[in-house]
C-alpha cells in the first residue's frame, strides 16, 4: 500500500491515502498538537467532524486548519500551534 | 437561479436533492463534506481502496445510501443537480422571491476547495438539512486529549478505519453509544465499559414501543448480540463523572447515578483507558434556520429545533427544514423528511413534471411514515434524557467552554457577582460560546447552566431563548475577509483604494 | 429582587452609562435603584467595542468630557481596571493622501491645545508603529491615551460596586411612565410596580428619547446602527487601534445613508476587531452582509494581510445619536426631578464614568467638574424640530 510521507514539526509522519491529517496523527499515537491560548493545555481531536475547531494546526504554512477535515497529502508540512495570549480578550 | 437549493448532503439532504431532481426541479446541493453521506453515512474516500476500511457493506442502511448516491451522481451527470462539495454556507439571506446562499471553501489547503466555487447560489426555495452532532455535557477532565465526541470516534472508524487508542470507555446516553462501542471493538480496541446514564427499563420500554418500528427492535437485538460477543460491559444508570490524566486521558471514574442524575455516594470506580467517547444525544445545527428568521422551539430532547408544519415548511416563505434540525430522529426519519420536503416543494412549485399527478398520495404516505418515526424518536428521547442533575458532577475548575476556556466557576461568578440570569448575559460576562466553535459544543451546557443558576427549570420559552442565544451565528461559518469584501459592489481589489469616501467629506454637522 | 417602594435616585438603564451613574450616585451617599427593560448591559453596551477614545473628537465639550472620563478611568477607577480589562492600547489615525494628512495635522493641533497627547507620524515612520500597514499611506497621528475596556464587564462591575454601596438593580423592569406631583417628577411606574424617588436619571441610551417622551419632554435620541466583525485569533499583527482619518468625518456626519470607514484593532486575545459602519435605519436588526463586505474591503486596504484572515463572528448595535452629536447630561428644567444621561452615540463607554460623576455632583447640588451647558437637555427646543426625529417618534 503506498504510504504518504508528511511531517509534524519536522518529524516524519506517514499516512494512508484517503486518511485525514487527524486520522494519521491519531493512528500514529499522537493525541495532541495544539496548546490553548490561556491555560496552555494540550488539545487534539475532539468532535472529529469539523464542528469544534479543537484540532487546529498549521498546514503548509496556513494556520488554523482543522486536522479532522484536512486530507493528508504527500509532502505536507504540519506544524503544531501554540497560542500565547495575554489577559485581555476581545469584546 | 435554481428551483431549489438543498443545504447538506447527509441522509435528509441527499434524499431531498434526489427526489427534487426526480420531480423535475433544477437543484443545487451544497455540502461541506468531500463526498455525500453526511456524518451518518460517512465512508472512506471513494476510489481510494487502499484507505484501509472497505466500503461498509454491513453499514446500517448502507444499501439505501448506495441507491441514493447512485441517483445523485446520475442526476449530477445529467446536469439536473449541481453539487458543490467542500462548500460551506457562511451566510444565508432569505428574500421574498429567492433565497441566497453565500459559499466559502470548507478547507483552505490547496485542492481543498472546488474549482470555480461560486460566491453565491440563488434558488426559489431552500431546503435546509444541516444535520447535527453529538451533544456534550462537560465533566471534569473532558478537555484532555483522548476524550472525544462519540461521533468523532465513529468518524475516525468510518472514514479511515483508525482507532485513537487501545482501551476505550464509551459514555453518555442513547442507542448511538452501541454502534460506537461495537465499532471500536471491531477495530480491535478493548471497550472497558459502556456507561449508559439511563436505565434498561427505558431501553426496554422503547423496544416495546417499537411495535411501531419493528426494524428498530431487530437492530437492538443485533447490538445486544454484538456486545455479548465482544464482552463489552453495559453499565446502566452509570456515568463517567470524572476523567483523569495530565497531558492525555489515563482513566475515568464511573459512578452510579440516582434517578435524578445525582451521583450515588461511594459508587465511584476508577477504570484505566486511553480513549473516552462521550455522547448525550444530538445537537441540531440551527444557525441557518435562525439566520433565515424561522421560528424555533425546544424539542422533547431539549434541543433547539425549527418549527415546521406537516409539509416541513417553516413560517418563512420558501424555507423548509428536514432532518435533525426539524427534530432529532435519526437517519431513517431524515431520509423520509428529505423526500417529503422535496415533494412538497415540487408540488408547490408547479414546475414539477415527472409523476406530478401522484405527488399528493406520496406526500400523504410520507407524512404518515414521518409521524410513525417521530413517535418512535419521541419515545427514545423520553427514555434517554439528559440526567436532570448532571451539573452536580461539575467542580468550579471544570471547563465548560473549551474554546475560550471558561470554567464552571467563572459562570457561577458571572451569575452571583454580575447578575447574569440567562445565557446571553453569561456569554457577555464570561464568554462561553465566543470562541472558534461559536457555542456549538458548549451551547446546550451553557444554556442549561444559565437556567439552573437562575433557579429556573430548563424548559419552555425561557430555555429556548437561552439555547437561541448560544446558537445564533450571523456568520454561519468562518469566512475569509477577502471573500467577504468581494461581495461589495464595485469594491476595488486590495490594492490601496481611496480611504476617503467623497460623500463623507464636507458633510454638514 | 423585590422592587423598593422608594429610593433617593432611580436610574433608568443598566448599560455602561446607567451603571456609572448608579455607582457615582451611590458613592455620593444616595440610595439608588437601577431599572432596565432587559438585562444588565443588554443594549448598546453589549454591541460595541468598548472604546475610550480621545483621538476621534474635535476640540470642544465632548473632548473635554472624554478627558475628564479618562482621568477617572485612569485615576480613582484604576484599581478596578483588571475587572473590565482596561487596556491602554493607543490609537493610530492614518491618512491615505497628503490633503487628508494636512487636515489631520490641523485637528491634532487643536486637540493638543486642548491638552491631548498626540504625536504626528511621518509616512516612513508608520511601519514602526504598525508593521503590517499597507504601503503608500501619507502619514498619521498617534494618540497614546486611546484605550479600551470590555464594556459589558465595565457595566456589570460598576453595578456590582454600586450594589456594595447599597444600590439595587432590577432587570426586566421596563419603565411605563412617571409619577408626578404638580410639574415635578416623583418616581417611575414600571411593569413590576412603582418606585417613588427624589430624582430619576434617564440613562436609557438609544431608548432615552422614548423615556423622555414618557415625561413629556423632547430629547431627540436616534438609533445609528453599526456593525463589528471579529476575526480568528492570530499571533499579534495589529498593535493599536488603527483607523483612517475619514472616520472622524463619519462620526461627525449626520448623513442617514450608509457610511463605512476602516477601524482595525488587535486585541490581547489575538482576535482582530473590524469596524465601522454608520447608518440610520431605525431599530432594524436585519443583518446586511453588504455592510460587512464594505467594512472588510476597507480594512483590507489598510491591512492587506487581512484578505486571508477569517471573520468568525459579527454583531450589530444601535448608537444613541443626537443631531448635534453631543450627549444629553444634566437636570431637565422642563421636568424638575428628571435628569438625563443619554445620547452618547458611539462614545458612551468612554464617556460613561465622567457622565456618572457629573450627574452625581448635580444630584447632590454640588458644582459639577465641567460646565453642563453644552449638554443641556432643553437645547434642542431652541431649534426647529428635526423632521426625522418627528418621524421616529410618530
Amino acid at each position: 500500500m503506498p504510504e504518504l510521507q508528511l511531517s509534524l514539526d519536522g518529524a516524519p509522519l506517514s499516512a494512508r491515502p484517503g486518511q485525514t491529517v487527524g486520522a494519521a496523527l491519531a493512528g500514529a499515537g499522537i493525541a495532541s498538537w495544539r496548546t490553548t491560548r490561556h491555560a496552555g493545555r494540550p488539545r487534539g481531536l475532539f468532535c472529529g467532524i469539523g464542528v469544534c475547531f479543537d484540532c487546529l494546526l498549521t498546514v503548509d504554512g496556513v494556520p488554523n486548519q482543522r486536522a479532522c477535515l484536512t486530507p493528508a497529502r504527500d509532502g505536507m508540512e504540519l506544524r503544531t500551534e501554540s497560542e500565547d495570549a495575554g489577559e485581555g480578550r476581545d469584546v | 437561479m435554481f428551483d431549489v437549493a438543498v443545504v447538506g448532503a447527509g441522509p435528509a439532504g441527499l434524499a431531498a436533492a434526489v427526489h427534487a431532481a426526480d420531480a423535475g426541479l433544477s437543484v443545487a446541493l451544497v455540502d461541506a463534506g468531500a463526498q455525500p453521506g453526511g456524518q451518518f453515512w460517512r465512508h472512506p474516500v471513494e476510489g481510494e481502496a487502499s484507505a484501509g476500511a472497505p466500503e461498509p457493506a454491513g453499514h446500517h442502511g448502507w444499501q439505501r445510501f448506495a441507491v441514493l448516491r447512485a441517483r445523485l451522481y446520475a442526476h449530477e451527470s445529467a446536469g439536473r443537480i449541481t453539487y458543490w462539495r467542500n462548500a460551506q454556507v457562511w451566510l444565508l439571506a432569505a428574500g421574498p422571491a429567492a433565497g441566497v446562499l453565500h459559499l466559502a471553501p470548507a478547507l483552505d489547503v490547496p485542492g481543498g476547495a472546488p474549482d470555480a466555487l461560486p460566491a453565491t447560489v440563488r434558488a426559489r426555495r431552500l431546503i435546509l438539512c444541516p444535520g447535527g452532532y453529538d451533544r456534550q455535557l462537560p465533566v471534569p477532565g473532558w478537555d484532555l486529549p483522548g476524550v472525544m465526541a462519540a461521533g468523532g470516534v465513529q468518524a475516525l472508524l468510518k472514514g479511515s478505519g483508525t482507532a485513537a487508542g487501545k482501551v476505550a470507555v464509551v459514555a453518555g446516553t442513547g442507542p448511538f453509544l452501541l454502534p460506537v462501542a461495537t465499532g471500536l471493538a471491531g477495530a480491535g480496541i478493548r471497550v472497558a465499559a459502556i456507561c449508559e446514564a439511563n436505565s434498561p427499563a427505558g431501553w426496554l420500554r422503547n423496544l416495546r414501543g417499537a411495535v411501531q418500528a419493528p426494524e428498530k427492535a431487530v437492530e437492538g437485538a443485533a447490538y445486544a448480540a454484538a456486545l455479548a460477543r465482544h464482552r463489552i460491559p453495559y453499565r446502566v444508570r452509570t456515568a463517567v463523572t470524572e476523567i483523569h490524566g495530565t497531558d492525555r486521558v489515563e482513566a475515568v471514574t464511573m459512578s452510579r447515578l440516582a434517578r435524578d442524575g445525582m451521583v450515588v455516594p461511594g459508587t465511584g470506580r476508577r477504570v484505566s483507558c486511553d480513549v473516552v467517547a462521550l455522547g448525550w444525544g444530538f445537537t441540531p445545527q440551527l444557525e441557518l434556520v435562525l439566520a433565515a428568521g424561522a421560528a424555533t422551539t425546544m424539542d422533547v430532547d431539549g434541543s433547539l429545533v425549527a418549527v415546521v408544519d406537516d409539509r416541513l415548511a417553516t413560517g418563512v416563505p420558501g424555507i423548509s427544514v428536514a432532518g435533525e434540525a426539524a427534530g432529532v430522529g435519526g437517519a431513517s426519519m431524515a431520509v423520509v423528511e428529505g423526500e417529503l420536503a422535496a415533494l412538497c416543494v415540487a408540488a408547490e412549485s408547479g414546475g414539477a413534471r415527472a409523476g406530478a399527478a401522484g405527488l399528493g398520495a406520496r406526500i400523504a404516505r410520507l407524512q404518515r411514515e414521518r409521524a410513525r418515526l417521530r413517535g418512535f424518536a419521541v419515545a427514545m428521547h423520553r427514555a434517554n434524557p439528559v440526567p436532570e442533575r448532571w451539573q452536580g458532577w461539575l467542580v468550579p475548575e471544570t471547563v465548560v467552554c473549551r474554546c475560550e476556556e471558561v470554567s464552571y466557576g467563572e459562570l457561577c461568578r458571572a451569575h452571583v457577582e454580575l447578575g447574569a440570569r440567562d445565557a446571553r448575559s453569561l456569554k457577555s460576562f464570561a464568554r462561553p460560546g465566543m470562541g472558534w466553535c461559536q457555542g456549538r459544543v458548549c451551547g446546550y451546557a451553557a444554556a442549561s447552566i444559565a437556567a439552573n443558576l437562575a433557579g429556573r427549570p430548563f424548559e419552555g420559552p425561557a430555555a429556548a431563548a437561552d439555547l437561541r442565544a448560544m446558537a445564533k451565528r450571523a456568520l454561519a461559518a468562518p469566512v475569509p475577509l477577502g471573500r467577504l469584501a468581494a461581495m461589495a459592489p464595485g469594491q476595488p481589489e486590495p490594492a490601496l483604494p481611496p480611504l476617503e469616501t467623497p460623500a463623507a467629506k464636507g458633510d454638514p454637522t | 429582587m423585590l422592587l423598593p417602594r422608594s429610593a433617593d435616585v432611580v436610574v433608568i438603564g443598566a448599560g455602561a452609562v446607567g451603571a456609572a451613574c448608579a455607582y457615582s450616585a451611590a458613592r455620593a451617599g444616595f440610595r439608588v435603584a437601577v431599572v432596565d427593560q432587559g438585562a444588565v448591559a443588554g443594549g448598546t453596551s453589549s454591541a460595541c467595542e468598548g472604546n475610550l477614545l480621545v483621538s476621534d473628537k474635535e476640540a470642544g465639550p465632548e473632548l473635554d468630557l472624554a478627558q475628564y472620563s479618562q482621568s477617572l478611568w485612569r485615576g480613582e477607577l484604576a484599581e478596578f481596571g483588571h475587572l473590565w480589562e482596561f487596556e491602554s492600547k493607543g490609537g493610530l489615525v492614518v491618512s491615505a493622501r497628503p490633503g487628508t494628512q494636512a487636515n489631520l495635522e490641523r485637528l491634532a493641533g487643536r486637540q493638543r491645545e486642548a491638552g491631548i497627547d498626540v504625536e504626528l507620524v511621518d509616512a516612513q515612520d508608520l511601519a514602526g508603529h504598525e508593521p503590517q500597514l499597507a504601503p503608500g499611506l501619507a502619514g498619521g497621528a498617534y494618540y497614546p491615551q486611546d484605550a479600551q475596556v470590555q464594556p459589558m464587564l465595565a457595566a456589570a462591575h460598576l453595578l456590582r460596586l454600586a450594589r456594595t454601596l447599597g444600590a439595587t438593580v432590577h432587570p426586566d423592569t421596563g419603565v411605563t411612565g412617571f409619577t408626578r406631583s404638580g410639574g415635578r417628577v416623583t418616581g417611575v411606574a414600571t411593569g413590576r410596580g412603582a418606585i417613588s424617588a427624589n430624582a430619576v436619571v434617564n440613562a436609557a441610551g438609544t431608548w432615552g428619547g422614548a423615556v423622555a417622551q414618557l415625561a413629556g419632554v423632547n430629547v431627540p435620541v436616534l438609533p445609528r446602527k453599526g456593525y463589528v466583525m471579529v476575526t480568528e485569533p492570530l499571533p499579534p499583527m495589529v498593535r493599536h487601534k488603527v483607523y483612517a482619518a475619514e472616520y472622524v468625518d463619519n462620526v461627525a456626519s449626520s448623513d442617514a445613508g450608509l457610511q463605512t470607514s476602516p477601524v482595525v484593532e488587535g486585541t490581547r486575545g489575538g482576535t482582530i476587531l473590524i469596524g465601522s459602519s454608520r447608518e440610520r435605519v431605525g431599530f432594524d436588526k436585519q443583518f446586511n452582509p453588504r455592510v460587512l463586505a464594505e467594512m472588510a474591503g476597507k480594512a483590507i486596504a489598510l491591512f492587506p494581510f487581512l484578505a486571508g484572515v477569517k471573520a468568525l463572528r459579527s454583531y450589530s448595535g444601535f448608537r444613541p445619536y443626537c443631531p448635534d452629536h453631543l450627549p444629553v447630561i444634566g437636570p431637565d428644567p422642563r421636568a424638575p426631578g428628571l435628569w438625563h444621561a443619554c445620547g452618547h452615540e458611539g462614545a458612551g463607554i468612554g464617556l460613561a464614568v465622567g457622565t456618572g460623576a457629573l450627574i452625581a455632583a448635580s444630584l447632590a447640588g454640588a458644582t459639577p467638574a465641567m460646565d453642563l451647558a453644552p449638554f443641556a437637555p432643553e437645547r434642542f427646543d431652541l431649534h426647529s424640530p428635526d423632521p426625522e426625529t418627528e418621524a421616529a417618534h410618530a
